[in-house]
């Protein structure tokens, strides 16, 4: 609290992105862990609360004579505009939103404080929801072939690596520590994945030290080890996830790829996804893009084209294709690095377990992966996402591509997932907002420092209780695209991969579709099972009268009552219902700055209160997606049917068309 | 002339088909007067139908005594035709070349084509302008039906039947026809039952560099506004444009002359541009071999987009105009029958309900496209792969189609069709058994008498079997007006259009069948339930009869 020199300005007027016209007159609190503005329109008291560890950047811009203007950037793609009437509050606004945030210990950040009320014991059961060793014994292990490993008890060989890991059989502690002494960080070859189908795996480790020519006996005992825990193939995989020019260049360091020649039998390939400083410089392009006021169709295209972002993720993609098709149709091990073999080699490992495993794709499956291949091997999550202040060119969104690749198969097999877009968007924001503690820290080493299980909730319990939210309709477990790897086509296509307006400009309500048939569907189903439920009770029921009927055997036709047909009424909104700025720049028809329309097209995160264990829940919240009264419907419904201009704020857009 | 004139060699044995994401089909090539039939002998192999009117160009080549024809559609499908026989693939080529660009339209497939289903309603008779006039008289009598152009002598490309102001005479109408482009007089478009306001369209003024002025014109459009209201003339054209118009006898409107109406000028392009941005996308659709990067470069150098974004930017203008001002517009470029119809009929799409369903979507097409004078026949004429640049080719229809669908798929539960029917419709607009597209305007088509020799598309699509395939499974009826969002991260590529035929849609096939069979199990439990609830009642109206006597 030390940190908040201003906790409250009145005045403030939060500045809607697209139209000028829309700006809201209200109060500005700073707390603890929140930002917080509340409107003054009595009628709405509409509040939008920011976590601090979401802000990524502040700015503070050049008063006007309306005050001074702050520019408020979240990890989270919301972007928010205050203007400030005393340039002396905004100092301080400015100031204390700069230290709190960036907390310089962990106890700072939001998931010590964080109570959802829980007790202890469902506390500790929601973080026992996710556990590994299940998911090892899930895919078969231990067999002949892989053993778990006690090697590194107690982080003795490798700090940023789990205690349990499995390796092969015939991998000796001394071959480990042989070749873990010959590896970044000591990031040896461990497993990743087990195909159980053909007894291939995935593993994963560190570049070698190889520079120009030095060799490890231990190493290449060690990926010969894993060849031989495959029987069915007689070579494996190395893939060097890097550029080649990047690799070769770390060979000056000492470090390097492995060469052909001194490992028997493996085929080296070279998969190039860019380093995170290239990955960090692409999303601020592309950002930039999205912040565009109103912008061309060229102006959007060239500038997303140029952002490379596109390219990136179909590189990642490409990666765990090939890992994927080395497992599934050539039976062949991969081993997979890039440089310490935490950022792209998470992320080739992840898209390519998606791609085999079609357990991955459920809802369960999918926190067990993110567990498994980013949590466990010691993803940086505190230096990527800067949940402490740290050097700002550690942070790079290397997780927010994989959950992009994600989505990006979605696109493709509508079917093959459990889960939904909303899901993807909340691990994203919870990434960041360090509202709970599964992603803390750089390592498990350091989290079991921190007694994080002991002093935080997890995030896994949370998703798991509201999955109800997060489920996809179109998945059916016993559907044709549910089983089995996912094929994608030899040469993917460029165009398969799309930009995801989603994602990053999910807080411009405007700019998103106007009505879900995702939450159709969900509210359609939902409607399905009450239907089956009553179904049964009014056979039931009928049976009974049937019965009492038999022994009245009396008969008399009476005109029944008329049944109810029950529809879906996607109930349009003040979105759907209110038009932007079409007039553009146009001289001849002046009067608006370039502008949504709607008031709350902007929308900003609106949470109900502290408390509300999400924080983000824009979607399920949301009034804005058109077929927000679907939810509450019961089967009988269906005659509230959308009368003209049902929209709230219709008024409000009289006559800013037209000034002059 | 005959058919067999330009058919050498009818059918050709061991031709190999090659189409992407099927394997290749040997079989027997046919070549009748309109179609190119490729059968294998297998029974359970698809047999390949084209229709010649859909080959759009051919390219030949030959490796040894192995001709090949690669066949591009005016879908933009492609296919190849690997043919046995120096002599028998060129005999093929030319064959197709001159019965895919047949000059005379009675010679065209529809006025050959014998329905092999029986007419229900027919599709000539569907959509009659009394008819639609009607849905508007019980509104409002500000407006009448108007004969002056039965014989199309005051304007060869309007219909017979146009709605025009009440109080304007139909001398007034032919003095107007004289002073609007092709005799396009004002006429109107659409009603705003809501507020009683409308959208008139015409041809440009014929203003000419010296300012000419037409009374007829001022008091017609004047006449049009109710007291103390104002109006918008949107014109199509950049200022510039319609000014350059002037030195060509066209022009626009002096707002001194009409001082109730403002003049908007939006920019849409026309003609050729518009051709040359589809023959860009297609290009860029078709080549699979470029990077990320320049694949989204190629995307934003065909342009298509920005005509996308323009169009629909220009027909939510109106419809704001239109809702939210309280205001009547004019809407006009130059002749009045491309970019004109555009706007119009997507104003339409946004403020109407009715032109959200199936139905209202068909009389759209009838009203504001066929009835209106889009010159189909020429417009549609060649499509992505032509060589030749006539300046009347141009994929306006097509825009119109996209522009749509872009709207459904912002608003995907508020349209009763889905896109098939979108797609559906630009197929029969460029290539079709049935009439309803033949002819630039209703003048030709009744010379082509094309009710009589010719079947009508919607008398095939209005059977319940085929609406079946058209029927968007998450339509809700809204009765709102829906205002789509314009900005570029919210416009898209139609896949299902440009990229149809180069990426397997396996899977997207399977998500849609899915969510049919989940709307449809709901209906199925609700009519169930509703039968037991109907018994249960029954039976306890009885049980109450019999306990209290």
């Amino acid at each position: 609290m030390e940190h908040i020199r201003t906790p409250k300005v009145e005045n403030v007027c939060l500045v809607d992105r697209i139209s000028s016209k829309k700006a809201a007159l209200g109060t500005l609190y700073l707390t603890a862990t929140h930002v917080i503005f509340v409107e003054n329109a009595a009628d709405t008291r509409k509040e939008t609360w920011i976590l601090h560890s979401q802000i990524s950047t502040i700015e503070k811009q050049a008063t006007t004579a309306t005050g001074s203007p702050l520019l408020i950037r979240c990890k989270n793609f919301q972007l928010l505009q205050l203007i400030i009437p005393q340039e002396r509050d905004c100092h301080d606004v400015y100031i204390s939103l700069i230290r709190l945030a960036r907390p310089v210990k962990y106890e700072e950040l939001y998931c010590f404080s964080f109570n959802p009320k829980l007790d202890k014991e469902e506390r500790e059961q929601g973080w026992m929801l996710i556990d590994l060793g299940e998911e090892y014994k899930r895919m078969g292990l231990p067999n002949n072939y892989w053993q778990l490993s006690d090697v590194n008890r107690d982080y003795r060989v490798c700090d940023s690596y789990p205690t349990e890991l499995y390796v092969p059989k015939s991998a000796t502690a001394h071959i480990i520590v042989g070749s873990s002494k010959f590896r970044s960080r000591r990031r040896f070859p461990a497993l990743s994945y087990y195909y159980k189908d053909n007894h291939a795996s995935i593993c994963r480790s560190s570049q070698p030290l190889s520079g120009f020519s030095a060799r490890c006996l231990e190493d290449e005992q060690m990926l010969q080890a894993i060849r031989k825990a495959n029987p069915g193939s007689d070579f494996i995989y190395v893939v060097d996830t890097r550029p080649k020019l990047n690799a070769m260049a770390n060979r000056a360091a000492g470090k390097g790829y492995e060469n052909e020649d001194n490992y028997s039998n493996i085929k080296f390939q070279f998969i190039g996804i860019e380093n995170i400083h290239v990955m960090r410089s692409s999303l601020q392009k592309m950002l930039e893009v999205c912040e565009l006021k109103s912008p061309s169709m060229s102006d959007f295209l060239w500038g997303l084209e140029n952002s490379g972002w596109l390219r990136h993720i179909k590189a990642i993609m490409d990666a765990g294709i090939f890992i994927a098709k080395a497992v599934s149709e050539e039976g062949a091990s991969v081993l997979v690095h890039c440089s310490d073999g935490w950022d792209r080699t998470a992320q080739a490992c992840s898209v390519a377990g998606l791609l085999l495993d079609p357990h991955y794709r459920t809802l369960r499956g999918f926190m067990v992966l993110i567990e498994k291949d980013w949590i466990s091997f010691g993803h940086k999550f505190n230096h990527r996402y800067g949940n402490l202040d740290g050097d700002p060119k550690e942070i790079s969104p290397v997780i927010d591509q994989f959950i992009e690749c994600v989505w990006q198969l979605m696109e493709q097999f509508p079917c093959a997932f459990e889960f939904n877009e909303r899901f993807l968007i909340h691990i994203q924001h919870h990434i960041y907002s360090c509202q709970f503690g599964n992603f803390l820290c750089n390592s498990q080493k350091e989290r079991q420092e921190l007694k994080i299980q002991e002093r935080t909730y997890s995030l896994w319990a949370h998703l798991w209780k509201n999955r109800a939210d997060y489920m996809n309709p179109l998945f059916r477990a016993d559907h044709s695209q549910t089983p089995g790897t996912l094929c994608l086509p030899s040469t993917p296509f460029n165009f398969m991969y799309k930009f995801w307006n989603g994602m990053y400009n999910r807080f411009e309500k405007g700019l998103q579709p106007r009505q879900s048939v995702t939450d159709y569907l969900m509210a359609v189903k939902e409607e399905t099972q009450q239907l089956e439920e009553e179904l049964e009770a009014l056979e039931e029921r009928l049976e009974k009268m049937q019965k009492i009927q038999l022994n009245h055997t009396k008969v008399k036709s009476k005109q029944s009552e008329p049944s109810k047909h029950s529809g879906f009424s996607t109930s349009d909104n003040s979105t759907a219902n209110t038009p932007q700025d079409y007039s553009g720049n146009m001289k001849s028809f002046p009067s608006r700055s370039p502008s949504q329309g709607d008031e709350d097209s902007a929308l900003i995160l609106t949470q109900d209160n502290l408390k509300s264990s999400d924080p983000d829940l824009s979607a399920n919240s949301d009034q804005e997606s058109g077929v927000e009264d679907l939810s509450c419907r019961s089967p009988s419904g269906g005659e509230c049917a959308p009368s003209e201009d049902s929209g709230k704020d219709r008024d409000s857009d009289e006559a800013v068309f037209l000034t002059a | 002339m005959e058919f067999a004139e330009l058919i050498k060699t009818p059918r050709v044995d061991n031709v190999v088909l090659h189409r992407p994401f099927y394997p290749a089909v040997e079989g027997t090539l046919c070549l009748t007067g309109h179609h190119l039939i490729l059968s294998s002998r297998q029974d359970n192999t698809e047999e390949l139908w084209l229709l010649h009117s859909n080959i759009d160009a051919i390219d030949k080549r030959f490796v040894g005594p192995l001709g090949t024809i690669i066949i591009k559609c005016k879908d933009f499908r492609i296919i190849q035709l690997d043919i046995p026989g120096m002599e028998e693939c060129l005999n093929i080529a030319s064959s197709i070349e001159a019965l895919s660009t047949l000059d005379s339209i009675t010679l065209m497939y529809p006025f050959f084509y014998r329905p092999m289903f029986e007419v229900i309603e027919d599709g000539w008779h569907s959509f009659l302008p009394e008819q639609e006039f009607e849905l508007y008289s019980s509104a409002t009598s500000e407006w009448r039906l108007s004969y002056v152009n039965k014989e199309f002598a005051v304007c060869p490309s309007y219909p017979p039947i146009v709605i025009v102001p009440k109080y304007i005479d139909d001398e007034a109408l032919r003095k107007v026809a004289m002073f609007r482009h092709g005799g396009r007089f004002p006429v109107l478009s659409y009603y705003h039952k809501k507020n009683g306001m409308v959208i008139m369209r015409s041809g440009q003024p014929l203003t000419g560099t010296n300012g000419r002025r037409c009374k007829e014109d001022e008091k017609l459009i004047n006449a049009t506004l109710r007291p103390g209201k104002r109006g918008y003339i949107i014109d199509t054209r950049s200022l510039n444009v319609a000014q350059q118009a002037r030195a060509k006898g066209g022009g626009f409107e002096q707002e001194a002359h009409y001082p109730q109406w403002r003049r908007i000028h939006k920019s849409i392009e026309r003609y050729h541009i518009l051709q040359e941005s589809l023959i860009k996308l297609v290009e860029a659709c078709n080549d699979q071999t470029h990077n990320m990067d320049r694949w989204l470069g190629r995307l934003e150098a065909s342009n298509w987009l920005t005509h996308i974004k323009e169009i629909l930017t220009t027909a939510c203008l109106a419809a704001q105009c239109i809702d939210r001002e309280g205001a009547s517009i004019l809407i006009h470029g130059t002749e009045g029958t491309d970019s004109t119809l555009q706007v119009t009929s997507l104003a339409q799409i946004i403020l109407e309900p009715r032109s959200r369903t199936i139905r209202g979507f068909e009389a759209l097409i009838e009203r504001e496209w066929l009835q209106a004078g889009h010159p189909f026949q020429q417009r549609c004429a060649q499509s992505a792969y032509c060589n030749s640049k006539q300046k009347w080719e141009s994929p306006v229809f097509l825009l119109f189609l996209d522009c749509v669908w872009q709207i459904l798929r912002q608003f995907p539960c508020s349209f009763e069709f889905n896109e098939n029917f979108l797609i559906m419709l630009f197929e029969h607009a460029y290539a079709s058994q049935f009439g309803t597209f033949l002819g630039n305007n209703e003048s030709e088509r009744c010379k082509l008498k094309l009710q009589q020799k010719t079947m009508s598309l919607w008398s095939w699509v209005n059977r319940p079997s085929e609406l079946r395939k058209f029927t968007n499974p998450l339509f809700e009826a809204n009765n709102l007006v829906i205002w789509p969002s314009v900005a570029p991260q919210s416009l898209q590529l139609w896949e299902g259009i440009f990229l149809r035929w180069n990426r397997s849609s396996k899977y997207l096939d399977e998500a849609y069948e899915e969510m049919v069979n989940i709307i449809e199990y709901n209906k199925e439990l609700q009519a169930k339930v509703n039968v037991l609830r109907r018994q249960l009642a029954e039976l306890e109206t009885e049980d109450g009869t019999q306990e209290s006597p």
